[in-house]
């Protein structure tokens, strides 16, 4: 597995790149990237907070119950810190698998992790000012699928 | 003495992103409970403790959670991730 919490802008094309390379034994890889959405044009950046230490050591646990659950042949996670502007990549999350229904369904479940269990605080700057982003209740029973 | 760390709103009530406090709190519970007799400003940020979760040792846990030997805690809203 790679774990990545980075400030720095990445490119997913080039995460992807690297990580489909001398794969022999894999057969598909599933890739998700979360964007930076901006409803109406009224965003003017995003501040993703996070907890250095912690934050690594629970994406790492999620990725390890991951690898559990399914027979995966790698995972990446990508996820940024720092401001971030409208339209830019937030995270990624990459698995490979020797087919594709363990792929898919790893990477949603680290998803639904990274969303509730991750160690992640984003706070909107918009033309009405600054605010926190509240955790939705949606995400929070997205997990009782796994359980 | 334990390590106390404050996150996103958390932090911005309190004033502080992190601090030593001396306690002798057998758990969370009593830990957020000193803090809040404190000043006004811990009061604010813990008066709704369902918004708050807690980390000891940098492990998701409750606030009954007991802490001998534990050398951080830390507060912070539920988490926004992805």
């Amino acid at each position: 597995m790679e774990i990545r919490i980075l400030p720095d802008a990445f490119d997913p094309g080039a995460e992807l790149a690297r990580f489909s390379t001398d794969r022999s034994g894999t057969g598909a890889i599933v890739t998700f990237t979360g964007l930076v959405r901006d409803d109406g044009g009224a965003l003017h950046a995003l501040e993703i907070e996070h907890y250095p230490g912690m934050t690594e050591a629970a994406v790492t646990a999620m990725v390890a119950e991951a690898e559990g659950r399914w027979t995966l042949t790698d995972a990446l996670v990508v996820h940024r810190h720092g401001t971030l502007r409208p339209g830019e990549p937030i995270m990624m999350v990459a698995t490979a698998a020797r087919h594709r229904a363990a792929a898919f369904a790893a990477a949603e479940f680290l998803m639904d992790y990274l969303k509730s269990r991750a160690p992640f605080w984003k706070k909107e700057t918009t033309r009405d000012g600054t605010s926190w982003v509240a955790a939705r209740d949606e995400d929070e029973a997205a997990l009782d699928r796994w359980t | 003495m334990i390590d106390v760390l404050y996150f996103a709103w958390v932090r911005e009530r309190i004033g502080l992103p992190r601090e030593r406090v001396e306690t002798d709190a057998p758990t969370v519970a009593a830990l957020v409970d000193q803090l809040r007799a404190r000043e006004d400003r811990y009061e604010a940020a813990f008066a709704d403790l369902s918004a708050i979760r807690v980390a000891v040792d940098q492990q998701l846990t409750g606030f009954d959670a007991p802490l001998t030997g534990v050398r951080e805690v830390a507060f912070f809203p539920p988490m926004t991730g992805g």
